[in-house]
Parts: structure tokens; C-alpha cells; sequence
């Protein structure tokens, strides 16, 4: 057994917080919520430069061939300076096409970043729902997953799928659609016809956003392999992943929350002493520190069992974004709270991290849905057992 | 990052449970119909399967070949654990005494002590308890009250209360911690000594707890006779003993934090025989919660374990583990009583055991509240609170305390 990390991907996370060193993103966050989108830097030039585009790519297509654990360890690092960047729409799809032996065309674009893919997240069923199924615009009631119709080796995709991670500027779109109630692999040019995409953001001005309407759109139909041993897929899988994704997003939002509310305690002083030394603060500060760790170890079972337990993926990943997505919200509330008034005002950054938890736990079917997979998921192997 | 066994680790992997397999059916049965059920035949017959499993190299895997260990690494213990979990029989009846205990010996025993005690310890033949919590010496365990007075003739006379003593009903010794100075700070005048159990001068009580069952004891010591030779790790360093076996408590909890059997298929295969509470959101939502949580404490295993592989210490953030399971397990204990009803509260049942176990578990090896301390100061490198007690002699503090109370 060894969960360390490697020295190449100690090398990935440095070399990741340094390239995003460079740029002030909380500044241009801010100025971003301000009414200036144009403040937010374009960090796609820097992915390119590192690779990042092609982390989950075969080599043999261009990229680096490596896992969702690589993967996370970019998105923490990510998460830890809110940079806006247009990854967690661009892995999950390249991941499916990379599976898709008919996905190979279109890889080499992807890898190099010169082109641009968004997943389309669509979830897999449950031990309660035997559906696929989309995040609605409102409401608890999840909407139908988009419907594809034979057309010789293609096909025409129709449905809506409301706030799909960077799908503004998106090149390809790629995701599940159901033909014949079946579900199948589906990439879609976003300039062929039948296809918009309405741009939008809300709450954190740091993530695009974009409503699809697809009608009777032309797609390349995926024959991606679906795993019968196993019962997840790769299509399944694309969703699980995006979920780690996020996990390891918010954790590294999670971190630097932490760090600069520690050091806040520490320099603050009340009643004569730093407020740190108080019981209430000190708790609280630990709590944080609790639920990072906790997601911390989530991340790396999620990034184990991807290839090394596909049974469990769907738990492992489920179990991480659930956890974590609680973690953003604590930490950004005690970051608030340890500061004091100032915590809740324009003149700080904790209200971006606040409002990044708020929106990241409603993306992508939400943590409360990530939550009850977890349960269904250990109900079924209650049964198995 | 790999979750298999290396070759080595398969090999040894095979090795354990072809003895386990050769073995099992001398272990004590100590669950269902064919149960063992007087007390004494139970740790008799506990003490015996620990002798055998010694003898076949499954009890001290960790300790030095020279003690009678394995010499091997922490995760050769937990293939071990694992092992003997899987075949259903009962591990070590004292793993206080061979996981952190006779470590402590062997990193701060004269020669002669470890050639005494630890064959004894690890063969079962003389079981071992830890005499270091006190009625007012818990959180702040530096404090400890019990006192130790040294005779002309180089003997120490041993008077005070311990509590919370796991095993002492049928332990042979104890380590324990007493006072030796009291004119100097409380850290300092400190000093580990190896006492007798079963001698004049001791005496053990039970103390039940929730459940009714007595799963701890009060010690009382009045003016027991020990030898110079009983000292451990020299007079006045009895603190820096002390947090080496606490060390190893942190150890043996990361490497077997999931042995106490709260984990989240157990919790997940109460409910879901219910077929209502299993679709029931809000009973889902709970339970995605909690074992989220207690399946990254699974995983903070596995890395803590990594650690230990490459030499690291554990240090005070594996009370955060603690504090993960306890609040899961006890979140857990009202989930399932909430669907079960009543009938979760029999009081032979496994819900009822655990509900009753949980508030005391709370305070045991650290109080929530001081691990957060611990950590926040040591992890987080917040500053401590204010303390009164630093620096100042043991005496006069006692009398402070006695003044402000």
C-alpha cells in the first residue's frame, strides 16, 4: 500500500501553484462581480503551456496519460486561488472520448488545448432512480436526459441542460444522450446547427456557466465501452469524475480559507491576547482543519478507485464531493466569522470564497444528491453482502 | 498511490493466514450459541489464544526479533489485523499492554526489565494495564496526585487513585505514573515505575458504566512497596515516558480506528432491511453523511499507515480521526434508533451497547476538547490559552488550586 504522493506529482502541484501565481485573481474576482467579466484573466494560454488540457488524454493522442488523481491535484490548486479556468467542463469529456474508440479524431485538438471540450453532465441511475438524468433549471425534480435519434453513424441530440460548466466558448460539447432509451456517447461541434448555448454566471462571477438547448443537433455517436463487469461505465464514470473534480476544487478553496483565517487568529488581538488562544476560535478554526482532512483522504479514494476499484468509484467520488462541498461552506463561514465584520464585506476576500461555496454545492447535481448516492450506494452493498 | 499488497507484503499476507487457517479452530468463541460465558474461562481461555498466536508470530509483529517480535513494519500489523479479522476469531487480549505498554519498556527499560516482563507480556501469561489517568489528572495529565516516596533503602512507597483502568480486574502489572517531587513543576517531578497488581497495598474496583457492564476500574494504591529497580526510563523523567506510550496509543488507534466496528457497510446494512427507511430522504441523507465521513476515516488510515512506512511519526492530528468516528458512531446510533424504535434499546442488543458506549468513548484517550486544543496549538500553530501553571511548583499550586475552590 502506498498513498503517498509521487515525486512527478509533488512536481504537477508545485509547478500548478506557481504558473497560477502569476495572476491576481482574487483582484480580478472581485472586479468580475463588479460588472467588469473582462477583469478575469484568460488562464486557458496557461493549461496549454502546462499540459493540463491533456492531463487525462492516452499519450498516444497527445497527451499526458495521466489519472483523476493528477487531475485533482490541478484542480486544488485551482480552487486554492478561485481561478477561473475552463477545466472542469474540458476533463470529464476529454475522459469519455479518450475511452471512445471513435473519439480518437478528435483528441489530438483536445490534448494540445488548442481546441476546447465542456462535458455535458447528465447523472447516472441510482439504486432508486433507474433513469439518467439532467440537473434542472429550478426545482428538485431532476429533468430528462437528452434524446438522440440514428442518423446513419450519427445522430440528432435534442433535450436542454441548464448550467453546464464552461460551456461558453466551449469548441465541442460531449456528454450522454438516451437513443432508444439506451444511453450513448455523444459529441456535438457547438457551431453546427441546432445547438445554443445561452452564456451565464451566478453568484461567483469566477464561473462560466452556459444553458444548452440542442435541437436536433448533429453528434458523432461514442461507442464508449460500457463496462457490464463492473456496472459502471464510462459514461457513468464522466460524472463521477466531474464530482471528484469538484471535490478537489472546494478543498483547495478550503485550504487557503483556512490558512489566511489561522494567521488572522493569530495576529488579532482581544482582551489583551490573539483570539486564537480562545477555546471558541481555536474549535472552530479545528473543525475546518477536520473537514479538509477528512476530504483530503475522500480525494485520494476517489483517486484510487477510478481505475484501481471502478465498483467503487461511484461512492468514493460521491463521498468526496459530499464532504467537501460541506467543508467550502464551513470554511468560508468561519473565515467570515473569525474575521469579524470586516469578514463580511467587499474589502475582503472571504465573501468570494463564501460565495463559491454557495454556488459550487448547487453545480452538477449538488452535494445533497452526492450525498444520497453515498447512501444508496452502501444500501446496495448492504444487499450485495 | 496503490492499495494492493507489494509481493513481500502478499507473500506475508499468505504466510499469516495459512497459521490462521491451521489454527482457527483453537481460538475462544466468544459470539453466538457456542459462546464461552463465565468471565474467567473467557480471559483464560483469551490468554491462551494470545500465547498461540505469539508463538506463530501474530501477536508483536512490530516488536524487535530479540523481544520475541517479528521485527517487522506497521503494515505487517495490519495484514495481521486484517487476517484475523477475516477468519472471525478474537485477536490479543492485551493489546494495551503489547501495542503501547511494551513498546514504552522497550524504548525506556533497563535490560533486566525487558528480559522480565515483555516475554510474559506478549505471550499473554502476564497481562498489563496503564495506571496514568486520576480522578483530577485527566485532560491535564500532568497533574496526577498519586505519590511516590523514596525509602532509605532505594524502595518507593506508592499511595493514590487511578481510574478509568482498562483490564486491571485481571492485569498481573501496571505502568504507572506517580509524583516524586513536588517542589518543582508539575512536568517535572514526574516518574514511571512497573508495579505489582496483585500485591498487598492494591486494590481494584470496577466501575460500571451506562451499559451496566464494568469495562474499567478504580485503582487504589495505599503505601504500596515497590523496588528501586521498578523505575522506568529514570526518576524525573516520568513525563517524557509518558508521552512515548501515548505516541504509541496514537499508532495503535490509526492503525485499528475501523476494529471498533464503526464503520459505515455496518451502519448501511442496519437500515437497509427496512424497506421504507431505505428510500426515505431524509434517513438517506443522514446516513450519505456520516458515512462519508467514517469512509475518510478508513482512508486517513491508509495514509497514516503510507506515513508510518516511510519512518514519520504520527503526530496530534490523528485526534482528529478520533473525534470523526465517536461523533459518526454516536449521529449513527440516533439514526438507527430513530428507525428501529424501541427495540434498538434492548439491552443485550449490539445499538443499545454502542449508544451507552459512545458518551463515555467521547472523553476517553482526550477529551474532544483538549484534542481540538492539542491540535489547534500543534497543527494550526494557534496560540495556547493563557496558563496559570507554568513554571511554578506542584505544591504550591495544589494549594492555589485548594484556595480558589
Amino acid at each position: 500500500m502506498n498513498l503517498s504522493l509521487s515525486d512527478e506529482q509533488e512536481f504537477l502541484r508545485e509547478a500548478a501553484r506557481g504558473a497560477l501565481s502569476r495572476f491576481k485573481t482574487f483582484e480580478a474576482a472581485r472586479e468580475a462581480l463588479d460588472g467588469e467579466p473582462d477583469a478575469l484573466p484568460d488562464l486557458w494560454p496557461t493549461a496549454k503551456d502546462a499540459g493540463w488540457p491533456g492531463l487525462l488524454i492516452d499519450e498516444r493522442h497527445g497527451g499526458a496519460g495521466l489519472d483523476a488523481f493528477d487531475a485533482m491535484l490541478v484542480l486544488g490548486e485551482c480552487g486554492r486561488v478561485l481561478a477561473p479556468i475552463a477545466l472542469l467542463g474540458h476533463l470529464p469529456a476529454t475522459a469519455i472520448l479518450n475511452d471512445a474508440p471513435s473519439g480518437a479524431l478528435l483528441l489530438d485538438d483536445l490534448a494540445t488545448g488548442e481546441r476546447r471540450a465542456a462535458y455535458l453532465p447528465v447523472s447516472p441511475p441510482d439504486d432508486i432512480h433507474d433513469a439518467w438524468s439532467a440537473d434542472p433549471r429550478s426545482g428538485i425534480e431532476r429533468a430528462p436526459a437528452p434524446t438522440a435519434v440514428a442518423d446513419g453513424d450519427q445522430a440528432k441530440v435534442s433535450g436542454e441542460l441548464a448550467f453546464v460548466p464552461d460551456a461558453p466558448g466551449a469548441d465541442l460539447l460531449v456528454g450522454v444522450a438516451l437513443l432508444g432509451g439506451k444511453p450513448v456517447g455523444v459529441a456535438i461541434e457547438t457551431g453546427a446547427s441546432g445547438v445554443a448555448i445561452e452564456p451565464t454566471t451566478r453568484y461567483d462571477a469566477t464561473r462560466s456557466l452556459g444553458h444548452v438547448t440542442l435541437s436536433d443537433a448533429p453528434a458523432t455517436l461514442l461507442d464508449a465501452p460500457e463496462d457490464q463487469s463492473s456496472g459502471i461505465g464510462q459514461l457513468a464514470s464522466a460524472w463521477h469524475l466531474a464530482q471528484a473534480l469538484v471535490a478537489a476544487e472546494s478543498l483547495g478553496s478550503v485550504e487557503t480559507a483556512l490558512d489566511v483565517s489561522v494567521e488572522y487568529a493569530k495576529e488579532r488581538h482581544t482582551f489583551g491576547r490573539a483570539i486564537g488562544s480562545y477555546q471558541a476560535v481555536k474549535h472552530s478554526l479545528t473543525e475546518v482543519l477536520r473537514q479538509l482532512d477528512n476530504g483530503r483522504s475522500l480525494l485520494y479514494y476517489a483517486g484510487w478507485a477510478r481505475r484501481g476499484g471502478p465498483d467503487e468509484f461511484p461512492l468514493a467520488a460521491s463521498a468526496a464531493r459530499s464532504v467537501a462541498g460541506r467543508a467550502l461552506d464551513t470554511a468560508a463561514r468561519t473565515m467570515i466569522s473569525v474575521h469579524g465584520g470586516i469578514g463580511a464585506t467587499w474589502e475582503h476576500d472571504a465573501p468570494l470564497y463564501f460565495r463559491r461555496a454557495q454556488l459550487s454545492r448547487r453545480l452538477l447535481g449538488g452535494t445533497a444528491r452526492a450525498t444520497d448516492r453515498v447512501a444508496g450506494e452502501l444500501l446496495a452493498q448492504a444487499d450485495a453482502a | 498511490m496503490d492499495l494492493d499488497d507489494t509481493q513481500e507484503q502478499a507473500d506475508y499476507r499468505a504466510q499469516v493466514r495459512s497459521w490462521l487457517d491451521e489454527h482457527k479452530s483453537e481460538a475462544p468463541v466468544l459470539d453466538g450459541p457456542d459462546a464461552i460465558k463465565d468471565e474467567d474461562e473467557v480471559i483464560a481461555a483469551r490468554r491462551a489464544w494470545q500465547g498461540k498466536l505469539a508463538e506463530g508470530g501474530l501477536a508483536g509483529v512490530t516488536w524487535p526479533k530479540e523481544f520475541g517480535g517479528q521485527g517487522l513494519g506497521p503494515i505487517e500489523q495490519v495484514i495481521c489485523n486484517q487476517e484475523i479479522a477475516k477468519v472471525k476469531v478474537p485477536g490479543i487480549l492485551d493489546a494495551i499492554g503489547v501495542g503501547m505498554l511494551g513498546p514504552t519498556i522497550i524504548a525506556h527499560g533497563t535490560d533486566e526489565q525487558k528480559t522480565r516482563y515483555l516475554g510474559a507480556m506478549l505471550h499473554g501469561d502476564e497481562v498489563w494495564c496503564q495506571l496514568f489517568s486520576e480522578p483530577a489528572a485527566g485532560s491535564d495529565l500532568a497533574a496526577v496526585q498519586t505519590r511516590a516516596r523514596v525509602q532509605d533503602d532505594g524502595s518507593w512507597r506508592i499511595s493514590g487513585q487511578k481510574v478509568w483502568t482498562t483490564n486491571a480486574q485481571f492485569a498481573s502489572y501496571g505502568l504507572l505514573l506517580a509524583r516524586t517531587d513536588a517542589d518543582v513543576p508539575k512536568h517535572k517531578g514526574l516518574t514511571m515505575f512497573i508495579v505489582p497488581i496483585d500485591a498487598p497495598g492494591v486494590t481494584v474496583r470496577g466501575l460500571r458504566q451506562i451499559s451496566g457492564e464494568a469495562e474499567f476500574n478504580e485503582v487504589f494504591f495505599d503505601d504500596l512497596s515497590v523496588d528501586g529497580d521498578a523505575v522506568v526510563g529514570g526518576v524525573g523523567n516520568g513525563w517524557g515516558t509518558a508521552l512515548t506510550t501515548l505516541m504509541f496509543e496514537r499508532v495503535t488507534i490509526g492503525l485499528g480506528s475501523e476494529g471498533m466496528g464503526y464503520n459505515s457497510n455496518r451502519f448501511a446494512e442496519a437500515l437497509a432491511r427496512d424497506p421504507d427507511a431505505r428510500r426515505d430522504s431524509e434517513v438517506r441523507h443522514q446516513l450519505g453523511e456520516i458515512a462519508s465521513e467514517l469512509l475518510a476515516v478508513r482512508f486517513t488510515g491508509y495514509r497514516t499507515l503510507s506515513a508510518l512506512q516511510k519512518g514519520q511519526v504520527p503526530g496530534p492530528e490523528s485526534g482528529l480521526a478520533k473525534i470523526t468516528i465517536v461523533n459518526g458512531a454516536i449521529k449513527a446510533g440516533e439514526l438507527i434508533a430513530d428507525v428501529l424504535g424501541p427495540d434498538a434499546l434492548a439491552e443485550d442488543g449490539q445499538w443499545a451497547y454502542m449508544i451507552s458506549f459512545l458518551p463515555g468513548l467521547k472523553s476517553a484517550g482526550g477529551t474532544e476538547e483538549i484534542l481540538r486544543n492539542t491540535i489547534g496549538e500543534r497543527v494550526l500553530g494557534l496560540p495556547p490559552a493563557p496558563r496559570l501553571d507554568k513554571g511554578i511548583p506542584f505544591s504550591e499550586l495544589r494549594s492555589k488550586e485548594g484556595a480558589a475552590a
